[in-house]
């Protein structure tokens, strides 16, 4: 344990230098004039003309080196100071937290919300197979060709406008969570339950846990010795990356429900050429990134020891 | 007995509290919701102030009413000297700040000064110097006389501010403001919560919180506003409006704004630095089509730039069969040499009629008239590639000179008077970064700068016809398309009122209807 933890420490310092590299080269690559385009996102598009260029382009000296500007970034990383952000002059650690507070918040709400809906959903089809397992097979298919636009705009026609149960869109209430959060989870759910039904077919399969029941276990007794933590090893590993990918993958559902998410709130920085931005919220999440790996894998080690010697 | 007292008072004061704390919170039943599409980021006005000024925290010197004319406001009149160089302006008595420190003539000087140095229509006046008289007297020195400076000053980027709401580099670190409400949430780039300021010197407002929220996607303002969770909403689908007159509950205003969608050209251009040239693809584009089928809002189609309201340069005798008197799209082509090859293209001196047309998806319905106007250049044998892109690669277009044709969308009404965009547009150096391009017109240099130091109404009048008349004729821009906001208002709020310049709510003028 450990070994790994120094490991992931190691990760993390590669993770955040490369990470921030990576985003400084691919901004500074982009095509088109970075002082127009922050005057674009500062002042509207109504109001951005070379005048106003030539003021940000003067007032955050932008013709300065490349390297002259990495070399601040870096000194500035040294210093735990991610800046400000060039377009509202706030400072880029409030709005990182803001955006990846409101992300987090929904990104584990809606897995929560997945993880009940997958898990009972998935044991119970493989454990009765068919006609279940097909119509489950059948309703996640349709689901994940659906785009999880179409399936927020479904929730809000039916919950918000036909019940009148919870909100269209905001936030800052626990009910504007509810829709989102659901969208999200239905989502997530059409794939983590085929997830949690083969790893369940597997174990059900397996000689061992065949073994459990002719020696005399019941059913639920064999399911809890043997099956929960075989099962639980790939699906507790592929929620994870499920985690992972859902706090930068959630841009279209953060903009229907005008929920202040990174998601979101990068797409527009990087439209902005938000540079401090962008590398502020690349290497917040690069670490939360690790951070999240690590600890799904002592999860995943605390589920099944046999893998230490391994990590 | 006195025990008794201390513990009734401390009953009434822990009520009190308590009474204060549950009121002093936004909610539905206290709380007026808006919805509209554009995003804030900033406290400071010279960015963000639109949003702070419709939301009534933010107040200039001279307001503009529904046709533009100028009125008082935290100044309640005002003197211009014989020779149009000196502006007095006199102060409104007893005006507050949010802060609670009264106004005077220092601090609107400070924020002037602050206002003057960051970007906007201040930084480009000719001022001289601005100071402050007595308490209550700000002066503006002039170096040339300057009929747009009142109107520059009702802009919002030039709002009066508390001098504690500035840090040491003129940043914005708080608005205080002297609107009928004050901030209490400031969530950018979304949500943003105003509360009524009791201090205010005018109307105060009757409902005690506002809420402001981002609604990126039309499709959510829409059931945002079927839902009734929001109380007004902007930027309505034109194509929702159908079904959402049918509800009970909702109000529908449609209103004129003086914005266009509009073709910028390089006249530059080999291909278009013919007048005939600009005047085939003015006439190849079906407006009605565009206005009608994707637009949605039939009669908002325009051959001219600014709309009736703006009536000084508004041509009253153009209609959409005024051009056509020039000939048609295909004579005016085959005049200047072009004929259609084997694939329908046109072609002269073995050199395809091709183009570049840049638009932005700021504003999606720009996107689908760009490729209308594509397909229908097609029709005469001018092949387009439409490029979307970011909106400020026009600006920069212009200046690089890389420009053929960029499809817009140009608010006249950013100052209330439509001579400082038209300045900017076809000015001096031949056009500006979101007008003309490449065309020089010595009549309309020498008359808009004859504008800008005109204050006799009827030569003023004359001249901006004159000026109207040549853009119409020469065709350095195309119009295409009027906008008409379509908004929708909940029936639990009365007094609701549309600023065609978009200046302000009017929340201090609603009430909440009483069940």
């Amino acid at each position: 344990m450990k070994a790994m933890l120094l490991k992931r420490a190691l990760q993390l310092v590669t993770v955040v230098w490369g990470v921030g590299t990576l985003t400084f080269i691919l901004m500074r690559s982009l095509p088109g004039d970075m002082a127009y385009r922050i005057a674009a996102s500062r002042y509207g598009q109504d109001n951005v003309n070379a005048q106003a260029a030539a003021l940000v382009r003067e007032e955050l000296n932008l013709d300065q080196g490349a390297f002259a500007a990495y070399w601040q970034w870096l000194v500035d990383l040294l210093q735990f100071k991610l800046g400000h952000s060039l377009v509202s002059g706030l400072p880029v650690a409030d709005a990182i937290q803001h955006m990846l507070g409101h992300s987090v918040l929904l990104a584990l709400a809606g897995l929560l919300v997945s993880v009940l809906i997958a898990v009972p959903l998935g044991l119970l089809s493989a454990w009765r197979g068919n006609p279940l397992d097909s119509v489950l097979m059948g309703l996640s298919s349709l689901i994940r060709a659906m785009p999880v636009f179409v399936l927020g705009v479904l929730f809000i026609l039916l919950f918000a406008l036909h019940w009148n149960w919870f909100p269209v869109a905001g936030f800052g209430t626990p009910a504007h969570l509810v829709l989102p959060a659901l969208t999200l989870a239905l989502s997530l759910a059409a794939v983590s339950n085929r997830v949690v039904r083969d790893s369940a077919k597997q174990v059900f399969r397996a000689a061992f846990y065949q073994f459990s029941r002719v020696k005399g276990l019941s059913a639920w007794q064999t399911f809890r010795r043997h099956g929960a933590r075989n099962i639980a090893v790939p699906v507790v590993a592929f929620f994870g990356i499920q985690l992972v990918s859902m706090i930068e993958g959630i841009v279209m559902i953060e903009s229907l429900f005008s929920w202040p998410g990174i998601g979101h709130g990068l797409a527009h920085a990087i439209f902005a050429r938000d540079i401090p931005v962008i590398q502020g919220a690349a290497l917040v999440m690069g670490v939360l990134f690790v951070a999240l790996n690590t600890l799904v894998d002592m999860l995943c080690l605390w589920i099944d020891p046999r893998g230490v010697r391994e990590a | 007995m006195p025990a008794l007292k201390r513990i009734f008072s401390c009953v009434l004061a822990v009520g009190a509290l308590f009474g204060v704390t549950v009121s002093a919170q936004p909610t539905q039943s206290n709380t007026v919701s808006i919805s509209a599409a554009f995003e804030f980021t900033s406290l400071d006005p010279s960015k963000n102030g639109f949003v702070y000024s419709r939301m009534q925290v933010l107040e200039t010197l001279l307001d503009a009413n529904e046709s533009g004319l100028l009125m008082p406001a935290l100044a309640d009149r005002w003197d211009v000297s014989d020779d149009a160089k000196t502006w007095s302006f006199h102060l409104r008595d007893g005006v507050r700040f949010h802060d609670g420190r009264l106004m005077d003539a220092d601090s609107v000087v400070n924020s002037l000064a602050i206002a003057q140095v960051k970007h906007g229509a201040l930084r480009n006046a000719p001022i001289e110097s601005i100071r402050a008289l007595d308490k209550s007297t700000v002066v503006i020195r002039l170096s040339r006389p300057y009929t747009l400076l009142g109107a520059v000053l009702a802009n919002y980027a030039n709002g009066i501010l508390s001098p504690d709401a500035y840090g040491k580099d003129g940043e914005v670190l708080a608005l205080s403001a002297t609107g009928p409400y004050q901030l209490y949430q400031f969530a950018p780039p979304h949500k943003l919560v105003v509360e009524k300021f009791e201090g205010y010197w005018g109307k105060k407002a009757s409902i005690p919180y506002a809420s402001y929220l981002t609604g990126h996607r039309a499709e959510s303002r829409v059931l945002q506003a079927r839902s009734g969770q929001v109380d007004i909403v902007f930027g309505l689908d034109p194509a929702s409006l159908p079904s959402l007159k049918r509800l009970p509950n909702l109000a529908l205003y449609s209103n004129a704004i003086p914005r266009t969608i509009v073709l910028k050209l390089n006249s530059g251009h080999r291909f278009l630095n013919d007048v005939r040239a600009r005047q085939a693809l003015s006439l190849a584009i079906n407006r009605q089509g565009i206005a009608k089928g994707i637009l949605r809002v039939p009669g908002s189609e325009t051959e001219q730039l600014l709309p009736a309201s703006m009536s000084n340069w508004h041509l009253n005798n153009v209609t959409n069969e005024t051009e056509a008197t020039a000939g048609t799209a295909e004579s005016l082509l085959a005049s200047l040499g072009w004929k259609k090859n084997a694939k329908g293209i046109l072609e002269k001196e073995g050199e395809e009629f091709h183009l570049t047309m840049m638009t932005y998806a700021d504003r999606p319905e720009l996107t689908t008239v760009a490729t209308a106007i594509q397909a229908q250049w097609q029709a005469i044998g001018v092949s387009t590639k439409v490029e979307v892109t970011n909106s400020s690669a026009i600006p920069m277009g212009h200046q690089d000179g890389s420009l053929e044709v960029a499809l817009i969308s140009r608010n006249y009404g950013f100052i209330a008077d439509p001579l400082g965009v038209m300045l900017s547009d076809f000015g001096v150096h031949g056009g500006g970064d979101w007008g003309a391009m490449n065309w020089n017109n010595k009549a309309i240099t020498a008359d808009l700068t004859v504008l800008e130091e005109t204050s006799n109404p009827v030569k003023y009048k004359a001249t901006a016809q004159r000026s109207a008349q040549i853009i119409f004729a020469e065709r350095p821009m195309i119009p295409v398309s009027f906008y008409v906001q379509q908004t929708s208002v909940n029936k639990r709020v009365k007094g609701f009122r549309f600023d065609p310049f978009e200046r302000s709510y009017f929340l201090n003028e609603m009430e909440f209807v009483k069940p």
